[in-house]
């Protein structure tokens, strides 16, 4: 049925029908609606036979979950941020396992300095933990994708993490068609453990593995990351003939027919990315947009072959890897290798700064003139003047004391606020 | 596309302003999508949302930087708020205050703008009167319906009955009346003068 619903509520329900038996974990901002609803649902009784546990800690939410999934439940949990990271360790556990936990998270910057905003510097941190990480570009594709997630994450028995821009999406209040029970339990079947802790047939799951085995258990995880490329566009077939949508997938092509310049992006940039190229497009520039919607494992194949007509991309990433460039376009080079195209890096929207449909078009408008160097990572509105300020300012001293506090200061910011 | 900005403070229903404006839109068979900034939530603090209405599906989620409509939930944000960035010579603007807009000094403003899309609400006062609070958003969406004919005063009551059910909603669903009421008399006072 369609409603006008908050993001966090809509994912909330659609866990809900989903039925997890297990719900672990932590509030932290901007996941806690989706959590302080699920708790509500459990409560209420519209998502029966679930535990949910409030548990100490976000490693302690990942831990349950592991747990739990070990025993032969359906286990769940969402986090953001910090709290991401505070589950590193239990990440890569829960993937070296093959245990099926599905994870929302609701993308959010990383300290320091404190951020409470939107970007992906928390999942692109964790991108090499060993989950399947999908991205959503709106509320719709969330609820689909977590379905979906479920669904993956049972049949290869692998974690899987559903991304979502917080704030933007989880606060934001659009149109979403929700499933049924009927639907949903037709397209998941109930939870069948690939491997199950049980006392009547005792089995031990985490054993030590030394260099007699460890290469090849590794092996075995690559591949059936590698099969998750197989699996994906089969359970979104699935999914449009029951649900009617085109949603999941490894990725979305948009207006990529004769397209010589092809914009990048991951999560809910890609809807304001879409006007652009319309837009765009009505002024007669042959330009388009992909989507990628499963970011691990890295659909290779499929983007060098949406991308093999272009002569220039433009990868948009809401995060970066410091001192090296861009993440995900490190990953497009890597899939055109030898294909006659530039690819350019741009960070965008860190720490919750809008982008804009205004900074797109300035730079799609540099990009198809040629005017950026893609020998160089580029920053979207980077406040340059700003920067050079501070240089001056700190090459004064001989103790300028701390960047992030004087910068404040000098834009007269005095504590932080998201839209003045 | 039209599109809303509500300025506020933290505690006055900025947030739930748009909301119950997209749920309005939605009803009445359109697209629209509420979202607010975000700060660290703190009662009293400048807080701006916004808010999209379209026949056609919405893609776009960056924040509305050229508003079709305004509406300034709080006078004394006008010394500390660029408020009116971006508002188009064509755009709405409502302003919740007892006092006239040339008392607040916006005449020069409003010189810019067309008569009839610009009003004053004492929805403070409104809303004291119907619901024993002064809590402002309601009675400001009422105005915002009167002035803009966007959505329908009954979709703005059905959405906020829906979401606060009991003498709550049914208090706000009056102010939001009485809003609407009196955006109708100034108006037709302005096309009689």
């Amino acid at each position: 049925m369609r409603s006008q619903v908050e993001g966090s509520q809509a994912v909330a329900r659609a866990v809900t029908l989903c039925r997890p038996q297990v719900v672990a974990a932590y509030p932290i901002s901007p996941q806690t609606h989706i959590v302080e609803s699920l708790s509500d649902r459990v409560r209420t009784g519209e998502l029966a036979d679930c535990e949910y546990l409030l548990v100490e800690s976000e490693f302690g939410a990942m831990s349950a979950c592991i747990g739990a999934s070990a025993a032969g439940v359906r286990s769940y949990t969402a986090t953001s941020s910090q709290g991401l990271l505070f589950m590193a360790e239990a990440l890569f556990n829960a993937s070296g396992l093959g245990l099926p936990v599905v994870m929302t998270v609701a993308n959010r910057a990383i300290g320091a300095p404190i951020n409470i905003w939107n970007d992906h510097s928390d999942t692109m941190a964790m991108r090499d933990c060993g989950w399947v990480q999908l991205f959503a570009e709106s509320n719709q594709r969330a609820v689909d994708l977590h379905l979906q997630a479920f669904r993956l994450a049972e049949s290869l028995s692998v974690p899987v993490m559903v991304c979502m821009d917080g704030f933007v999406l989880t606060h934001a209040v659009e149109e979403v068609d929700l499933p049924t029970q009927d639907e949903v339990d037709a397209f998941l079947p109930r939870f069948l453990p690939q491997q199950q802790l049980d006392p009547e047939e005792p089995v031990t799951i985490g054993a030590m593995v030394g260099p007699e085995a460890f290469t090849e258990v590794k092996y075995l995880m690559h591949a059936k990351q590698l099969a998750a490329l197989d699996e994906i566009p089969v359970i979104a077939a699935e999914f449009r003939s029951r649900f009617g949508r085109d949603s999941g997938g490894l990725v979305r092509p948009y207006r990529l027919e004769d397209a010589e310049t092809v914009v990048v992006a991951l999560g809910s940039v890609l809807g304001t990315i879409e006007d652009v190229v319309d837009e765009m497009r009505e002024l007669g520039v042959a330009i388009g947009a992909l989507g990628i919607t499963c970011f691990r494992p890295w659909p290779a194949a499929e983007v060098r072959d949406a991308l093999h007509r272009a002569a220039r991309v433009v990868v948009v990433e809401r995060a970066f890897a410091v001192g090296a460039g861009g993440i995900v376009g490190q990953n497009v080079r890597d899939a055109t290798r030898g294909l006659p195209l530039v690819v350019h890096d741009v960070v965008a929207g860190l720490g919750g700064r809008a982008v804009t449909r205004a900074s797109l078009h300035r730079l799609l408008e540099d990009v198809v003139a040629d005017r950026l160097d893609p020998a160089r990572l580029h920053f979207l509105d980077l406040d340059i003047a700003l920067v050079e300020r501070e240089l001056t300012r700190a090459r004064g001293g001989r103790r300028p004391g701390p960047h992030a506090e004087s910068m404040l200061r000098e834009i007269g910011t005095v504590a932080s606020g998201a839209y003045d | 596309m039209f599109a809303v900005r509500i300025h506020g403070r933290g505690g006055q229903g900025a947030v739930t302003a748009a909301e119950l404006l997209s749920v309005a839109a939605f009803d009445e068979g359109l697209h629209a999508q509420a979202f607010p900034t975000f700060g660290s939530e703190r009662t009293g603090a400048p807080v701006v949302s916004f808010c999209r209405i379209d026949t056609r599906p919405i893609r776009s989620h960056e924040p509305v930087a050229e508003p079709d409509a305004l509406v300034v939930q709080d006078p004394t944000l006008l010394h500390q708020v660029d408020v009116f960035a971006g508002l188009k010579p064509d755009g709405f603007l409502v302003v919740n205050t007892s006092a006239t807009l040339d008392q607040l000094g916006l005449a020069e403003l409003v010189e810019t703008l067309t008569p009839e899309h610009v009003v004053a609400v004492p929805a403070t006062d409104i809303a004291r009167e119907h619901l024993g609070r002064p809590l402002p958003n309601a009675p400001l969406l009422g105005a915002l319906a009167a002035l803009t004919g966007q959505v329908s005063l009954s979709s703005v009551t059905d959405a906020i009955r829906d979401r606060f059910p009991g003498q709550v909603g049914e208090g706000n669903a009056h102010a939001a009346e009485a809003a609407y009421e009196h955006v109708l008399t100034t108006m037709r006072r302005l096309t009689d003068a």
